[in-house]
């Protein structure tokens, strides 16, 4: 018991080294290294085309590096053995950008998914704990009948929130959050995240360009430009770096008035 | 990790049920059943509840333990905070208590109903589309200018230069076939020559329209309503009419109009494949020679047929493309309702095809056929 609780504070939740990237001639990332220990809410920023998305997509294992190891939870995602893989897997959770909701199932059988493919747990459990994540959140009971095609953006985004967390996992990951909500929602939508994070106590890595996001949630921060990490900390720390990007992405008077809002 | 453990003890008269380890999905142990039973034996023993052992607790098993506690909280619980909160959200699930809307008597007859209705609204859809056409062709007419080249020429070539090489194979094969099979039959009478006859009325009439529009619904019919289903989900045809551009005239009028030009040409091509392989195989079955096959096509079959086939070719084409485009236009933004329309729109169209032939056959039978000469 003590053992898997020391191992678990000793290994991070998500290991990166030595990632190396390229899209034919392009080089995406040159030689990434990245840690993410439990509990932290870690927010990955960067210009656009800068890969982002893409060491997302790596991190899950959707995506193999052209060099370098993705380890979760001290495995690597692109082990031999599936059962492992599948194992894994179970662990995160991934919110994408624009929900990937199955268009042909309803709200309900889209939550349930990842509960029904596990085979273990009878209808009614399902159908309980369906309900549970719907209220979680903050959408009623009658939306569990709904199409995605009738749902309205903010909605999406909660049912995905709900779909990703179905199997509670360890490791929330995030792509653009708040992409394409009005700033209204998608400050109850971050204010919705920090809840459930304070509750549950997942991990989170999240790609955002919001800075409204990233201040109300990230505890630290992931800068990547020039094709590497170029400062990774606490909000603090990573204000504090003195680089052309990182001056112009935070210190516009608009971003320092976001970030100030969200630190203070 | 941890699995999930129970420690049973009895501790005066009461069974102290001592849970340790994580409690999660994970880790609970399988069949789920069997723990369940367990829980409830324990519960049905009345005994005391110790959780504080517990790593992690996530809300499978919270559920669980309620389900099997009977919806209620036991009276000996010991559980530290974070894990009575875990229970206490479980506790307060909000389901959708609503009963399902029972199934009315005599299903079949609303069926029915609604298959009607809809067949209605299909038909008062596609006459107004095909009333749309009209009005644009006569825009066109008026601001020739208008015409969307690109469009007709990409579809002329996807859906009719493409399509060369499938449909003179099918043809190939089949008159082969056909002449394989007939010859047989006609040499027991006697009557070999008489191939010419049958081949070419046969293919030219009626098999080269009917292979043709087949293979033509299944290959671009099938294509149009995927593309225009798509551009429907994904916002593109409102974006077209943001921009002012009609979508009948830039995406249905193209589309019908090419396929109406293309399919006749593709029945003569296909008819001359099938001739061209009735003629092998009559040679090789029977030994009639190509030189008279060739004499004798001109002579037996009137020209007639030739006409009635590129007719149907047009009309074909007409149909495959209209219903194509309509069922494309009612695509919803979801990946069933496009695997649906786009089934529908073949098989409609195929239906179609066949019903327009037969009309066909009605009302050309005085023509280019022996009985009628």
């Amino acid at each position: 018991m003590t053992a898997t609780a020391t191992a678990s504070t000793i290994s991070p939740v998500v290991e990166l080294r030595g990632v190396c990237t390229r899209f034919g001639e392009t080089v995406i990332h040159q030689d990434i290294d990245l840690d993410v220990e439990a509990g932290q809410i870690l927010g990955l920023v960067g210009g656009s085309g800068s890969g982002k998305t893409t060491l997302l997509r790596e991190i899950v294992g959707l995506l193999l590096p052209n060099a370098g190891s993705v380890k979760l939870f001290g495995q690597s995602v692109s082990a031999a053995n599936p059962q492992q893989r599948r194992g894994l897997r179970r662990r995160f959770g991934m919110l994408f950008q624009r929900g990937a909701l199955f268009s042909a199932l309803s709200v309900f059988d889209n939550i349930a998914f990842p509960l029904r493919e596990l085979r273990v747990l009878d209808e009614e459990i399902i159908r309980d704990l369906v309900y549970l994540k719907l209220g979680m959140v903050e959408l009623e009971a009658p939306h569990a009948q709904l199409m995605p095609a009738e749902l309205s953006g903010g909605m999406v985004k909660r049912v995905a929130l709900a779909r990703a967390l179905s199997l509670e996992p360890e490791l929330l990951v995030l792509d653009e959050p708040t992409s394409g909500l009005d700033p209204d929602l998608a400050d109850s939508f971050v204010r919705l995240i920090a809840m459930l994070q304070k509750e549950l106590a997942f991990t989170v890595i999240m790609v955002t360009h919001d800075l409204e996001t990233l201040a109300g949630l990230a505890t630290r921060i992931a800068v990547l430009a020039e094709q590497r990490i170029i400062a990774c900390g606490t909000p603090a720390e990573v204000l504090a770096v003195d680089h052309p990007f990182i001056r112009s992405f935070f210190c516009s008077e608009h971003a320092a008035a976001a970030m100030q809002k969200g630190l203070v | 990790m941890t699995d999930a453990t129970i420690i049973t003890a009895r501790q005066g008269e009461r069974v102290q049920a001592t849970l340790s380890g994580e409690w999660t999905l994970a880790t609970l142990p399988t069949p789920i059943a069997a723990l369940e039973a367990r829980l409830r034996a324990l519960t049905e023993s009345q005994a005391s509840w110790d959780l504080q052992g517990i790593l992690r607790l996530d809300s499978v098993a919270a559920l669980l333990l309620w389900r099997s506690w009977g919806q209620r909280w036991p009276d000996a619980l010991a559980a530290g905070a974070a894990q009575r909160s875990v229970l206490a959200r479980v506790a307060d699930i909000h389901r959708d208590r609503r009963a399902a809307p029972r199934r009315p008597h005599f299903v079949w007859l609303y069926d029915l109903g609604r298959l009607v209705l809809r067949a209605r609204k299909n038909l008062v859809d596609i006459v107004a589309l095909i009333g749309q056409l009209l009005l644009d062709v006569g825009y066109l007419f008026a601001h020739p200018r208008d015409f969307p080249w690109r469009e007709f020429s990409a579809t002329l070539y996807k859906s009719g230069a493409q399509a060369l090489p499938v449909t003179a194979l099918v043809g190939f094969l089949i008159g082969i076939v056909l002449s394989f099979l007939s010859s047989l039959q006609l040499k027991a009478f006697g009557a070999d020559i008489y191939i010419v006859n049958l081949l070419g009325v046969s293919i030219i009439r009626e098999l080269g329209p009917v292979i043709v529009a087949v293979l033509v619904a299944g290959r671009s019919g099938s294509a149009m309503t995927a593309q225009i289903g798509v551009m429907r989900v994904t916002e593109e045809i409102d974006a077209l009419a943001m921009m002012g551009v009609s979508r009948s005239l830039r995406l249905v009028f193209p589309k019908v109009a090419a396929l109406s030009l293309a399919m006749p040409l593709l029945v003569v091509w296909c008819a001359a494949a099938g001739v061209f392989g009735g003629m092998v195989a009559a040679n090789l079955e029977m030994g009639l020679s190509y030189a008279y096959f060739i004499d004798a096509l001109p002579r037996v079959v009137a020209v007639a047929n030739v006409w009635i086939g590129i007719g149907k070719g047009f009309f074909f084409g007409l149909v495959i493309a209209l219903i194509a485009c309509h069922f494309g236009l009612k695509v919803r933004p979801n990946t069933e309702s496009l695997s649906t329309k786009t089934t529908t729109a073949v098989v409609t169209a195929i239906t179609l095809v066949i019903i327009v032939d037969a009309v066909f056959a009605v009302f050309t039978r005085h023509i280019g056929l022996p009985g009628a000469m």
